[in-house]
């Protein structure tokens, strides 16, 4: 196996997120791509731990995990709070906060 | 060289994983109906748990499955659900600008990608992949209540405020 096809795998996954972050409106799709980019940097986080013969890569990959899981929960949170104030969770309507 | 290396079993189910995650992803970030969007996203999370089966970390791996695709997909179906998504396609997900974003993440792709095949070449992840271990969970652990202390705690804490935080934000009063 080489190093590189796992980088590269990660790398595409980001990306993919990225669009989904930029291109996205409903804020549970957003959530959706941030975590295919959480997952990429996991990725590589492992195969660098396998390179580098060392287990911090897989303790590192645990805590992104946890941090995710909170992640999501208080996103997922917020989302509900504007559905209930706007009744629409649409990103691009959201502009109370624009100077 | 690239050839010999392809013959490698480990190689074969790489291939098949990674095309299967990166056709889930693409789904999760086109198709035009929340819940099978979610739904792809559990072919992706599930596709990553295998390759990190394949990168040895079986721990890493069986965490991911339970709170991937356990907690934080039950989560999001829970959100769909709540904000009243329709079940149905929907042709307004993306958002009026969406179309700046394919060049923005492709010029990401294409600069990620050359530095890595830049910086990596060929080389091999593990001289003999035959030869590669599992990461013992023991060591793991040694790692998280031994140099890593700290960030645990930290993480704690970090959990704890974020319950805490989405009872009082979704709390109705």
């Amino acid at each position: 196996m080489l190093t590189t096809q796992f980088l590269l795998l990660g790398a595409v996954l980001f990306c993919i997120g990225i669009y989904g972050v930029l291109a996205r409106k409903n804020a549970v799709m957003v959530l959706m791509s941030i975590e295919l980019i959480l997952n990429s940097v996991n990725l590589n986080l492992l195969a660098f731990s396998v390179r580098n013969g060392s287990v911090d890569g897989n303790t590192f990959a645990l805590y992104i995990i946890a941090i995710a899981a909170a992640e999501v929960g208080v996103g997922l949170a917020m989302v509900l709070l504007i559905y209930r104030n706007r009744r629409t969770i649409a990103l691009d309507e959201l502009s109370e906060m624009k100077g | 060289m690239l050839g010999a290396d392809l013959l490698v079993a480990q190689n074969i189910g790489f291939s098949i994983i990674a095309v299967m995650m990166i056709v889930g992803a693409l789904r999760v970030v086109t198709v035009n109906n929340v819940v099978h969007a979610a739904l792809w996203l559990v072919v992706v999370l599930s596709g990553a748990a295998a390759q990190y089966l394949l990168l040895s970390a079986e721990f890493v791996a069986i965490t991911q499955v339970l709170v991937y695709v356990g907690a934080v997909m039950v989560l999001f179906l829970f959100g769909t659900m709540l904000t009243r998504a329709r079940i149905g396609a929907e042709n307004d997900l993306n958002n009026k600008n969406w179309k700046i974003a394919i060049p923005v993440s492709l010029l990401m792709l294409g600069v990620m990608s050359w530095v890595v095949i830049d910086g990596f070449a060929d080389e091999r992840l593990i001289e003999n992949p035959g030869e590669m271990t599992q990461v013992p969970v023991l060591q793991i652990s040694d790692d998280i209540f031994g140099p890593y202390l700290l960030p645990f705690w930290a993480l704690s804490f970090v959990l704890l405020i974020a319950v805490i935080g989405a009872i009082v934000l979704a709390r109705k009063d």
